[in-house]
């Protein structure tokens, strides 16, 4: 770690090694990444830095930026060839060329190398920074920021290495003017860009990193995802024009030329930057919560995490991380109520729709405010399903389902007036919902998406589109659908994870119980609905023969117990709704969740698969050298061993993805599975208040009724 | 037999009267009676089939020189428990009611037992020698097949709709056939109703014990946390069979106490209603002669008359036992439906607290399974 206050020079070296593999990097790739022209008011903070040394370099480095960005011309590679996961796959498999080996095999050791501290230990460095001020502007930078900003500087500029530092501070300043622009609390973050040790500003005040994070991830996840993310960053991003981001938010908005630059960006060399640049994005936000909590003690073990994926290739690290990510998990001390009330009918007809409200509460500094609460209908919570799972589902993340569409129930609440079982339904699906939104909030990463958090604060939210296709019932066939594809898949592909291979057995069992189960409490909830009715009428026919009764005191009693019997009543109905929403309602949503959680794994097929196929490919390719050589052809030879190199490389990346994907999913089930149990537990106790309460009602019933029937003469 | 005599009548305890035991063989249900006559404290023990409970029936009905008999409310026996068929289980349910539920029959042997308390309690019925013939004497009486009763349910049905209607010439008869025809079918329905309560909760019973029992399914001991969440299915299967054993005890206390009570009081009510019915079938009798009188013949006239003055005096007498009866069915109905009544809130207050402390338990270790 102390190998870090000289990580300038390591930077550069790290850097250089990135070069010495990008050597043909096309320039034009990179400066499609680089900044727009800086503002003048930033450029007064860049110098003010100090690093003196970035300083020198700023001038040129913002010529360097201020290049067009030709990206969006730039015509799509051999990542659009392929489906969208290649997208993903293909930075990565860059990132396991060579210099990404290399910090690959000396992470184990980091004191030797210090650039693979930067990249596989970003927080480890955070810490440092914090321990050493003048070290800091640079490496919280790359920290904080996508670690592809730095990149991109490094490879359009590949001879001032020192740039790099310099860089990312011009990337690093653009979120927090935008954000300052965004809201006065952040004002006050503002501020920090005058200091010359604004990183410690920044760890001092957790808040800031806290809500600086989710704009950096906004446009990183832009590269990887579609358009529609990009349109979500730019509100945000948009006031400040001279920003990096908002540059790239800007341009984003088309949707094709979008999709063009994270392609070109992608392409060639360049997509290695951006696989770290992902990697480092996707960190960040695991990180941040508990950053948030803990940036007192900077020097985290969970900070290793970052590295598990990139540095799979030792097998205990990845396990290591995630017994601490757990340990991390566990002291999780989440303060975000959210509550979810006053459906409300709005429109006429079949145009009508439901609102709810939205109410949040929290003391977590990445919301504006302490409470707030919006309106939101119920395709909004689908909507919001379906950006979450294009940005995060192929990195393996479980994104909690939302409830299903219900076109039957919603049809009954259009047309039907006051009918008990469209208020039924509403509520059912009101409390459904209220789940599912908790759910995604307690998820750490969910949480730090932008989507998520304009969802919960943001008044008025663009119309949820096309969210028809992929809910309710359609999109549960088309999860099955997916799921039946892989598990074709699954007999050609021979496990070797024996964890994975249990779980995935576990899952299909435990799905099935819980259907089972779900039975059983759907009958249960009936069989108490009608316990509830026979008492009505035994209530009344008891009343009807207390009044028929000569004896006055008979009567009398027997009257009573016609209260009695109503009050019971009451409670069977109590008991059965307390039936229903503690278990029948779960059992419901687990099943949903373990359908998403098949859908990880799924995820995770894939990735394997692509693997394999790259494997297949590259043995092809040898296969072809061969015969060239066997055929001597030497001006073919060398194309055939460029192809063996590129496929190589791929495979490389591909296995790297794959390991990490693999990590995800399992960090993400084991969270699932402690949720899970975490969850039933509470419903069980919920349940059992709820017994109580009912016994203890009955007792002051009976109670009150015993003297009635002595009184009888 | 010869020892019981007509004063012995009284020898018997009315409460010392038990159904101890019952066997079942094939179709036929043997009951265990034992009973204590009044000057020994040596009990008797003696085996009886339905069919000797249903000659003892007879035999009160047929009892000869009792003048007024017809004016009794008859105790009313259960009709035939039809055990052993596969298919009797909702037969049995309609026909019985409440006396097909429980253990072994232990309703129904509860409710034949309260038949055989009604009898000797008594004071006219308990004078008839069958009763002590069939209490005490060990050989089956049933076989002596009594005479067929006087009062056949079938032609009494035939006639019902036509004579039920009859106006009556005495005020308080008609106040009390009214209210009794009332009475018996709200009885009636109160507990067809409560039935339908009982056999939910049982119902439900069940279904928690299938819940409670696929708990056991999930428990899975692969990992931590897979053994965290099996601890939970465990806790919870444990309170879904407290929940199930919960909702038997109640059921078993409805049955027990105000099912049982409201299955007599319906009884009792229709036989009070076919004692009115006798006594509405004499007055009919009594109308007819008088008219027939009236438009007989001089010659005639004298013997008709007399033979009148004969039904009008048995008509009578059969009201002033009807209204003694009807006076102590009145105080007796009313008190065995208090006894019911306290008895069953007593058993639900108890298991309310009883299970109200199990899930107290139950919460406390829940709470505490995630607190470690």
């Amino acid at each position: 770690m102390s190998l870090c206050h000289f990580y300038p020079s390591l930077v550069i070296k790290f850097f250089r090694v990135c070069v010495c593999v990008c050597v043909e990097l096309k320039m034009a790739a990179s400066s499609e990444r680089s900044p727009p022209p800086f503002p003048d008011s930033e450029e007064p903070e860049l110098l003010e830095d100090s690093d003196e040394g970035a300083d020198a370099f700023t001038g040129t480095s913002i010529s360097e930026m201020d290049s067009p960005s030709p990206d969006s011309t730039r015509p799509p590679k051999d990542i659009f060839n392929e489906p969208p996961e290649d997208i993903f796959s293909d930075p990565l498999s860059n990132i396991n060329s060579e210099p990404q080996k290399k910090v690959d095999a000396k992470i184990p050791s980091p004191s030797s190398d210090e650039a693979v501290d930067l990249f596989s230990d970003p927080l480890d460095d955070d810490s440092e920074v914090m321990s050493s001020p003048e070290v800091q502007n640079p490496m919280p930078d790359l920290l904080n920021e996508p670690v592809e900003a730095p990149k991109s500087d490094v490879l359009g500029e590949p001879p001032v290495h020192r740039d790099a530092a310099r860089q990312q501070d011009v990337f690093e300043d653009p979120p927090k003017s935008s954000s300052k622009s965004s809201s006065v609390k952040k004002a006050a973050s503002s501020e920090m860009f005058g200091d010359d040790d604004d990183d410690e500003d920044l760890f001092k005040e957790p808040p800031k990193v806290v809500t600086k994070k989710p704009q950096p991830s906004g446009p990183p996840v832009d590269v990887f995802t579609e358009v529609k993310s990009d349109v979500k960053v730019k509100p945000q991003v948009k006031d400040d024009p001279t920003d990096l981001f908002a540059e790239e938010a800007l341009t984003a908005p088309a949707p094709k030329p979008s999709a063009g630059s994270s392609s070109s960006r992608t392409n060639g060399v360049h997509s290695e930057e951006q696989d770290l640049f992902s990697e480092a994005t996707v960190e960040l936000s695991l990180d941040s919560p508990r950053n948030d909590r803990k940036n007192k003690d900077a020097v985290k073990p969970s900070v290793s995490a970052p590295a598990a994926p990139v540095a799979s290739s030792s097998s205990k690290a990845p396990s290591k991380t995630l017994k601490e990510l757990e340990e991390e998990e566990s002291e999780d001390k989440f303060d975000l109520n959210i509550s979810i009330t006053n459906p409300e009918k709005v429109g006429d007809g079949m145009n009508a729709y439901m609102a709810y409200k939205v109410s949040t509460q929290t003391s977590l500094t990445m919301f504006r405010s302490k409470t707030f609460t919006v309106r939101r209908r119920f395709s909004d919570f689908l909507g919001l399903f379906e950006k979450l799972s294009e940005k995060h589902s192929q990195n393996g993340y479980l994104i909690p389902p939302p409830p299903e569409k219900s076109i039957l129930g919603m049809t009954k609440v259009k047309v039907g007036k006051e009918d008990p079982s469209s208020a039924e339904f509403v509520e059912r699906r009101r409390a459904a919902l209220e789940r599912y939104l908790q759910r995604v909030v307690s998820h750490p990463s969910l949480l730090q998406d932008p989507d998520v958090r304009e969802f919960l604060e943001k008044e008025e939210l663009p119309r949820a589109v096309s969210t028809q296709a992929l809910s309710g019932a359609g999109f549960l066939k088309m999860l099955n659908k997916a799921t039946d594809a892989v598990s074709k898949m699954t007999i050609k592909m021979n496990e070797q994870d024996v964890w994975f291979d249990e779980k995935i057995q576990d899952v299909e069992n435990e799905e099935q119980h819980l259907r089972k189960l779900h039975v059983m409490v759907e009958s249960l909830v009936n069989h108490r609905k009608e316990l509830s009715g026979n008492t009505a009428v035994f209530a009344k026919s008891v009343a009807m023969l207390g009044s028929s009764e000569d004896n006055t005191a008979l009567s009398r009693a027997l009257s009573q117990l016609a209260e009695v019997e109503d009050r019971i009543e009451q409670l069977h109905q109590e008991q059965a709704s307390n039936d229903f929403f503690t278990f029948s309602e779960l059992l419901a949503d687990y099943i949903r969740l373990l359908g998403a959680v098949r859908g990880c794994f799924d995820q995770r097929m894939k990735a394997w698969q692509r693997w394999q196929d790259a494997e297949n490919m590259l043995q092809k390719k040898r296969e072809a050298e061969a015969k060239l050589l066997w055929a001597n052809k030497p001006d073919k030879l060398q194309q055939a061993k460029d192809e063996i190199t590129e496929w190589e490389a791929k495979v490389t990346q591909y296995e790297r993805e794959f390991e990490r994907i693999s990590a995800t999913v399992r960090k993400e089930v084991i969270r699932f599975d402690k949720e899970k149990a975490r969850d039933f537990n509470r419903q069980v106790i919920k349940y059992l208040e709820s017994l109580l309460h009912s016994q203890q009602q009955l007792i002051k019933y009976w109670d009150a009724f015993l003297p009635e029937a002595k009184a009888i003469v | 037999m010869e020892v019981s005599s007509a004063e012995a009548a009284l020898s018997v305890s009315a409460s010392s009267i038990r159904i101890t035991d019952v066997t079942q063989d094939g179709d036929v249900l043997t009951f265990a009676l034992t009973s204590q006559k009044l000057d020994s404290s040596a009990g008797v023990c003696v085996f009886r089939i339905y069919e000797d409970f249903d000659w003892l029936q007879q035999s009160l009905f047929s009892q000869e020189n009792l003048p007024g008999l017809q004016g009794i409310i008859f105790p009313p026996l259960p009709s035939k428990a039809l055990p052993s068929q596969s298919n009797t289980q909702t037969k049995a349910l309609k026909q019985l009611g409440f006396l097909a539920l429980g253990q072994d029959w232990q309703s129904y042997c509860k409710a034949l037992e309260f038949y055989l308390q009604q009898v000797a309690a008594h004071p006219t019925l308990c004078k008839c020698k069958a009763l002590d013939s069939f209490l005490f004497n060990s050989e089956s009486p049933g076989k002596q097949r009594g005479r067929k009763g006087i009062f056949n349910r079938l032609s009494q049905a035939v006639e019902e709709m036509r004579k039920e209607s009859h106006k009556d010439v005495d005020n308080f008869f008609q106040n009390e056939r009214n209210k009794n025809t009332n009475l018996a079918a709200l009885s009636k329905v109160a507990t067809e109703k409560l039935l339908d309560v009982v056999m939910t909760e049982q119902k439900l019973a069940l279904a928690c014990g299938h819940f409670s029992t696929s708990l056991h399914l999930c428990v899975n001991q692969d990992d931590a946390s897979a053994v965290a969440f099996s601890k939970v299915c465990l806790k919870l299967s444990d309170v879904i069979e407290a929940v199930k054993r919960n909702l038997e005890k109640v059921a078993s206390n409805n049955l027990s106490t105000l099912g049982l009570g409201l299955d007599l009081e319906s009884r009792y009510q229709e036989a009070e209603k076919e004692m009115l019915f006798r006594r509405t079938c004499k007055l009919i009798e009594l109308e007819t002669v008088k008219k027939g009188t009236e438009k007989a013949k001089a010659n005639k006239r004298e013997v008709l008359e007399a033979f009148q003055k004969a039904v009008e005096k048995e008509f009578n007498l059969i009201s002033s036992v009807a209204k003694q009866e009807i006076e102590r069915f009145h105080s007796s109905h009313v008190n065995v439906l208090k006894n019911f009544l306290i008895g069953w809130c007593e058993v639900q207050l108890n298991t309310a607290k009883e299970f109200a402390e199990l899930y107290s338990q139950h919460l406390e270790a829940c709470r505490n399974m995630y607190s470690e």
